[in-house]
């Protein structure tokens, strides 16, 4: 028994680790055990780090203890006092850190290369290159999608004209600078991979640029996919193979979110990162503006929902903002005292990430059982006597089944117009983030509660109790 | 086109290959079938896994000289950096999941 040995099998456990604590992951009852489980293979991994033996290595234990008790500390202060709903932003920034981390890693790799102590063959210094490269993108991507989350940025306000093409000129330019210095080798110098690592950081702030509102799930998976990769790639610079493990598997999860998002908008990834929506489109049919939207008053609406036999609540963007989900659950709560069926239809783009809905709901208690997804909900509302809309607006769009002009035409949405009454909480008629006109609030079935969610729900609730 | 040949008959290197291969078809299998209520927390807590870049944070500090106050602070950024995204990566996801409770009704 040899340290080696024990050390080479610390990591295989932690690798092993990984992959079963995402196994675990994807089912709600053992989601949080494999949580536990893939944190302590990392657990087990930084302790082998620590401890693998090292020829002539001089250690510095005192660096690494300093750094990993600053980086634990901030990490778990920063984990308790986030709210649930900035859980985007919060995954945004963590991401960005990974990115991060990978572009010092490789950029530590340059100085002594280029300083010549240290020698690196053709796909050595590629492999620097592309974990410069992928690091960096996902570092600045995640932090500019962030700072949109957070309200910070508007989604336009830095679009330069013919944003798409400069994307497409930087990126062209920026992999060539790394093939050249990928090829060139020592020669090429430290300012040029300087000047390479910079590149790779504006474009992944640059590629990030035209992409905001109801495409944030989509742009936050295929960061968290990237940030994966550039974990992996670094593993090749250490020769570690657990890295490489760890690095894929989280690429693997990001793609699939990211494929998954794309699939429920009816969108190509490459379609959303050029921003399909685009300003000038917006038309279609529903955008008449002689249609008159029917109002309901607080009370009709308590009435009508406190005598139905079932409710589907189809919360959206608006319940996040209005931090409304714990009086949301208060108004469900309400109904299933008198015996009405309370269920919940997610989108699966709903809000700003992927399952930004169903983490909110889970915070205020709503038991998971009662959350239905697309094809659910879509069987279910046929049978539905009431539907509220809390904040959603294109997800609920019928032009994107029944008019081929609108821009969001074939996207999967909730068929809400196949219950009986539908009753939606709005602030205004402004359109949703897609600037599309939705001909549902202009719908027989359709009556318009106005106001915040927040306020519109908890007044609700008051009507109710009056009952 | 030769040194590609070469790089690809060296056996360590064919066994990263095979790892790799494998290692993405393992993730997109593990994964693949993963419930719409679950999307966030695998997002975050595949985020954590990411943190692995620590390893390579680690083993930068070890190797550098004492002196190399470069490297040391490059790696000392690079183990905070990695560590934040691992402790809030899996803490921020357990805080979620713990919330997620199937009730009796």
């Amino acid at each position: 028994m040899t340290v080696e040995f024990l050390i080479n099998l610390a990591y295989l456990v932690g690798s092993l680790a990984f992959v079963w604590g995402l196994r675990l992951l994807s089912s709600p009852d053992t989601a949080r055990r494999g949580n536990i489980v893939a944190g302590a293979g990392m657990i087990i991994a930084i302790i082998a780090a620590i401890a693998q033996p090292m020829e002539g290595a001089d250690n510095n234990y005192g660096w690494i203890i300093g750094a990993i008790v600053l980086g634990a500390i901030i990490g778990l202060v920063s984990a308790r006092r986030v709210q649930m709903t900035a859980m985007p932003q919060m995954v945004s920034i963590f991401n960005g850190l990974g990115g991060a981390c990978a572009v010092v890693l490789a950029y530590a790799e340059l100085f002594p290369f280029y300083g010549g102590s240290t020698a690196l063959d053709t796909a050595g210094l590629g492999i620097v290159m592309l974990a410069l490269l992928i690091g960096g993108i996902s570092f600045t991507g995640s932090m500019l999608a962030f700072a949109k989350l957070q309200g910070l940025i508007w989604d336009n306000t830095l679009l330069l004209p013919k944003h798409n093409i400069l994307n497409i000129v930087l990126l062209i330019v920026t992999l060539g600078l790394g093939i050249y210095l990928t090829v060139t080798g020592q020669p090429a110098g430290l300012t040029l991979g300087t000047i390479f690592m910079v590149l790779a950081l504006v474009y992944g702030f640059s590629f990030v640029i035209p992409i905001g509102g109801a495409d944030m799930p989509v742009v936050i998976s295929l960061l968290n996919s990237l940030t994966g990769l550039s974990a992996a790639v670094t593993g090749l610079i250490y020769g570690s193979q657990f890295m490489l493990v760890g690095g894929i598997l989280v690429g693997a999860a990001g793609t699939i979110l990211t494929v998954l998002m794309c699939d429920a908008m009816n969108r190509s990834l490459t379609n959303v990162l050029i921003g399909g929506f685009g300003g000038g489109g917006g038309g279609g049919k529903g955008a008449d503006g002689d249609q008159v939207a029917k109002e309901v008053t607080l009370n009709d609406a308590a009435i009508q929902l406190f005598y139905s036999n079932s409710a589907i609540i189809v919360p959206g963007y608006g319940l996040a903002v209005a931090q409304a989900q714990k009086v949301c659950k208060e108004v469900d709560e309400l109904l299933e005292a008198n015996g009405v069926d309370v269920r919940y239809a997610i989108h699966p783009v709903a809000g700003r990430m992927p399952g930004h809905m169903n983490v909110l709901l889970a915070e205020a208690d709503v038991p998971y059982p009662k959350l239905l997804d697309l094809d659910e909900a879509n069987d279910a509302l046929k049978n539905t006597d009431m539907v509220v809309i809390v904040g959603a607006n294109d997800v609920v769009n019928p032009a994107a089944e029944d008019d081929p002009s609108s821009p969001i035409h074939g996207m999967p949405v909730l068929k809400v117009w196949d219950a009986k009454n539908i009753i939606v909480l709005k602030r205004s008629m402004r359109p949703g983030y897609a600037g599309i006109q939705n001909p549902l609030f202009f719908h027989e079935k359709t009556r318009m509660l106005f106001g915040d969610a927040k306020d519109s729900l908890s007044k609700l609730a008051g009507e109710i109790k009056n009952l | 086109m030769d040194s590609f040949i070469q790089f690809f008959n060296n056996e360590a290197n064919l066994l990263l290959i095979y790892l790799l291969l494998f290692t993405v078809l393992l993730g997109f299998e593990v994964i693949s079938k993963v419930p719409t209520v679950l999307h966030t927390p695998l997002m975050s807590g595949a985020n954590a896994i990411s943190g692995v870049v620590i390893i390579g944070a680690i083993l930068l500090i070890r190797q550098s000289a004492p002196d190399d106050y470069l490297t040391l602070s490059l790696g000392f950024l690079g183990v905070v950096l990695g560590m934040v995204n691992v402790a809030g990566g899996f803490a921020v996801t357990d805080r979620m999941l713990e919330m997620f409770k199937k009730k009796k009704n």
